[in-house]
């Protein structure tokens, strides 16, 4: 007879074989005899947040830069709701967590109990599955499950609901087994006909495209790699999600820049025109495709993804690889040098007039704004950040609005895993947690939130959190005291009815950060913004940097919604060259 | 939308939408079929019925049958999306006009009234197999089995009859000949 342990007990050993480091969580009175059990357990860190919002999102942070699963721990009710919206961010971006939230004792279950709440019920839109656990025999296979369901085929988060006196009950524990089939939900059988077909497509192209996406970031480093070959090899242009960045070098010749809403001029209009698109790992959303009707309508698409569900959702594609992208791009390179090295067949020669027509596209400067001596620009202030960072190994966590778009357009990331934004759901207060969990899971490197004000102020409690660990992220805030995306819709959509868009009463950021135990820096002046970020990045410690900027400035170019790519507007530089005189002045 | 400018995006024409019918195996826990019919109500899909009952006692695998509308893409999505869910084993579909399925739905139907009414009930429920549950003097309870345009048919007809109350299944489907559903 084996050893009997508690359901807490089992909660630890089920993380401890799933090689757990890191907890991110808060206590309460349903989830107290797991707390109990932390301290038997020293392999397992437990990091306090200071709002379970945050345990979430740092947990994102932690995965998307680690590529291990996040863990959360909360409590009952309130816990279990606050989590729901790190969640549903991760189900959006498909972000493996596993979420463990305590219950109500099973007796007490639908009584309206104290701090009970349907935890399933609501996590269930949100979550890939999830679990109340209402038999103490089920709990070491159910979180096992949970690890496999969370990090298998695309990935996602999960949760467990542990009653309270489920955690007190004993049984066995049982180790994971290994390779058991879920349920076919693993796809990754696509067929060489498949890969035939795509080198047919590749070899006829005159105007090809690549489009890659987040896909290739859950797919692994190696991904990355076998993409870099992929591009080189057929010498196509490549543009990338807000996801995808950093899968392919940023500032390589061959990526024409993030495509969408606010992607580049030459990436939407290369998407517009071209005669083939091979998505990679990427979803069609609506952010990228703008007008359906009239998304890419010369082309011929090829779509590769993990989940099957993806294919034709959105956009129809003639040719569908339901794979990983990593073994399908591994499979066509294989090919394509079989090819080469036998028939010497390259399209290289038949695609240079699109790659001229690329060139004219980028003349355009689309990202090119107007600098000013007196203020500073935004948009300046990413690209003063990124010089003086590229030499480190960075990694750029954000909120959500304008600054987000600008440190898209204008921080280049070089390798995967870098860069942690919320895409899907567009979460504001994303970047603060989520700096707090990559931090923990590098704890050498240089992490940077690019914030908004606005955005950040949403879950700023967690500098406390930050404080505690002595985790040295910076906050860098490019202040503008408006919700900046809502006041550019607003001027540029609603007859510029700035409704509620403007922050009447802000915190002095200094001094907030001096209130939290940390160092506080700001800067108004272009002059002084050199200096100011070496400081930030020299300071052993967290850091709130208020960069006040234009607060007038509209993040360009923009794909107003309902448009299709070819139909951007540009920033005031062009419009200026358009309609008063010359070249504009120099212009970063 | 009065102002459309800030639209996320403007709705395209909608194809022509067609009537499916789903069959979903899946194991029989607490919560499966909130999943399902969560998954039809988040995502817009419609039920037209829903019929739901385990089939192996053994497995725990239960048999859910759903009867909804939708362009082929709509479908084809309805398809790929239920059978990502964790407790689904396999999920088939055809369409209602498909020669090679069968599918039927059951209608409990009482009627109160004197004699007269009751035969006349009787007679015009002939076609759709008729059995009678429940007699009495003043009333019948009758059990039909039919499409459900049919029963649709059926309760308009008979309420001149006395028809108080009806109770119906959603349809259920099984394939014909030594086929099965894959």
């Amino acid at each position: 007879m084996s050893k009997l342990y508690t359901g807490a007990e089992i909660v630890f050993k089920c993380l401890e074989d799933q090689d757990v480091e890191f907890i991110f969580g808060y206590p309460g009175g349903a989830v107290l005899p797991i707390y109990d059990e932390l301290k038997n357990h020293s392999s397992i860190k437990h990091i306090l947040v200071r709002h379970e919002q945050g345990a979430g999102h740092a947990a994102e942070g932690y995965a998307r830069s680690s590529g291990k699963p996040g863990i959360v721990l909360v409590t009952s009710g309130p816990g279990a709701t606050n989590v729901v919206t790190a969640l549903t961010d991760a189900y959006m971006d498909s972000i493996p967590l596993v979420c463990i939230s305590g219950q109500v004792p099973t007796h007490l279950i639908g009584t309206d109990a104290f701090q009970e709440c349907d935890t399933t019920g609501i996590t269930r839109p949100c979550t890939k599955h999830n679990w109340l656990v209402k038999d103490i025999k089920d709990l070491s296979k159910i979180l096992h499950e949970a690890f496999r369901v969370a990090t298998t085929g695309r990935p996602g988060p999960v949760l467990v609901d542990i009653p309270k006196d489920i955690q007190f009950a004993k049984t066995n524990y049982f180790k994971p087994k290994n390779e058991r089939k879920i349920n076919g939900k693993i796809h990754n059988k696509f067929s060489q006909d498949e890969i035939n077909d795509l080198i047919g497509l590749i070899s006829n192209a005159k105007k090809p495209v690549i489009y890659s996406g987040g896909g290739v970031i859950n797919s692994g480093p190696k991904a990355s790699e076998a993409l870099r070959e992929f591009v080189r090899l057929t010498g196509f242009p490549i543009t990338s999600t807000l996801q995808g960045l950093g899968a392919f070098p940023g500032d390589d010749n061959q990526f024409i820049g993030m495509l969408g809403m606010h992607g580049t001029y030459e990436a939407n209009n290369a998407m517009h025109d071209c005669d083939l698109l091979i998505n990679i790992g990427a979803r069609f959303d609506d952010r990228i495709t703008g007008k359906i009707d009239e998304f890419s309508p010369k082309s011929k698409k090829v779509h590769i993804d993990i989940d099957p569900s993806s294919i034709n959702k959105i956009i129809k594609v003639d040719l569908a690889i339901v794979g990983d992208v990593n073994e399908v791009l591994k499979s066509a390179i294989k090919k394509i040098n079989k090819k080469q090295n036998g028939s010497k067949i390259s399209n290289k020669q038949k695609i240079s007039k699109w790659w001229e027509q690329i060139q004219k596209w980028r003349t355009k400067n689309s990202l090119g704004y107007i600098n000013s001596n007196e203020s500073i620009k935004p948009q300046y202030a990413v690209q003063r950040l990124y010089e003086l960072t590229k030499s480190k190994d960075t990694f750029i966590t954000t909120e959500v609005g304008q600054h987000q778009m600008w440190a898209a357009q204008h921080y280049k990331f070089n390798k995967p895993n870098r860069w942690m934004t919320s895409g899907g759901l567009g979460t504001m207060g994303y970047g603060l947690p989520a700096a707090v969990g990559v931090q923990i899971a590098h704890p050498d490197k240089l992490v940077i939130d690019i914030a908004g004000e606005a955005s950040v102020l949403m879950t700023m409690q967690e500098m406390s959190t930050a404080v505690q660990y002595n985790l040295p992220i910076k906050i860098f805030v490019l202040n503008n005291q408006y919700m900046g995306m809502v006041r550019q819709w607003q001027e540029l959509l609603h007859e510029k009815n700035y409704s509620e868009s403007y922050s009447e009463a802000l915190p002095d950021f200094v001094k907030l950060a001096e209130a939290y135990g940390c160092k506080g820096i700001k800067a108004d002046n272009p002059e002084d913004l050199d200096i100011k970020i070496k400081e930030m990045i020299d300071h052993n410690g967290p850091v709130i940097f208020d960069c006040q900027v234009d607060p007038n400035e509209n993040c360009f170019p923009m794909i107003p919604s309902g448009k299709p790519h070819n139909q951007m507007i540009l920033g005031p530089n062009d419009k200026k060259e358009n309609k008063i005189s010359g070249k504009g002045k120099a212009l970063v | 939308m009065a102002n459309p400018k800030s639209a996320y995006s403007i709705p395209t024409k909608k194809g022509k939408l067609d009537t499916h019918i789903f069959v979903v195996w899946v194991d029989n826990e607490s919560g499966v079929l909130a999943r399902v019919v969560g998954l039809f109500s988040g995502r817009g899909y419609n039920i037209e019925s829903l019929a739901v009952a385990e089939v192996d006692a053994t497995k725990n695998i239960s048999r859910i049958t759903i009867v909804t509308t939708g362009t082929p893409q709509v479908i084809d999505q309805i398809k790929l999306q239920l059978k990502k869910l964790v407790p689904v084993h396999k999920v088939a579909d055809f369409k209602r006009e498909d020669k090679k399925v069968i599918f039927k739905e059951m209608a409990l139907l009482k009627v109160v009234g004197n004699k007269k009414k009751i035969e006349k009930t009787l007679k015009a429920c002939k076609s759709f197999n008729p059995v009678i549950l429940d007699k009495t003097k003043q009333s019948v309870v009758i059990q039909i089995t039919a499409l459900r345009r049919e029963i649709d048919k059926m309760s308009k007809k008979l309420k001149p009859f006395g028809l108080t109350s009806t109770s119906r299944t959603g349809a259920i489907a099984m394939t014909r000949g030594a086929e099965v559903f894959k």
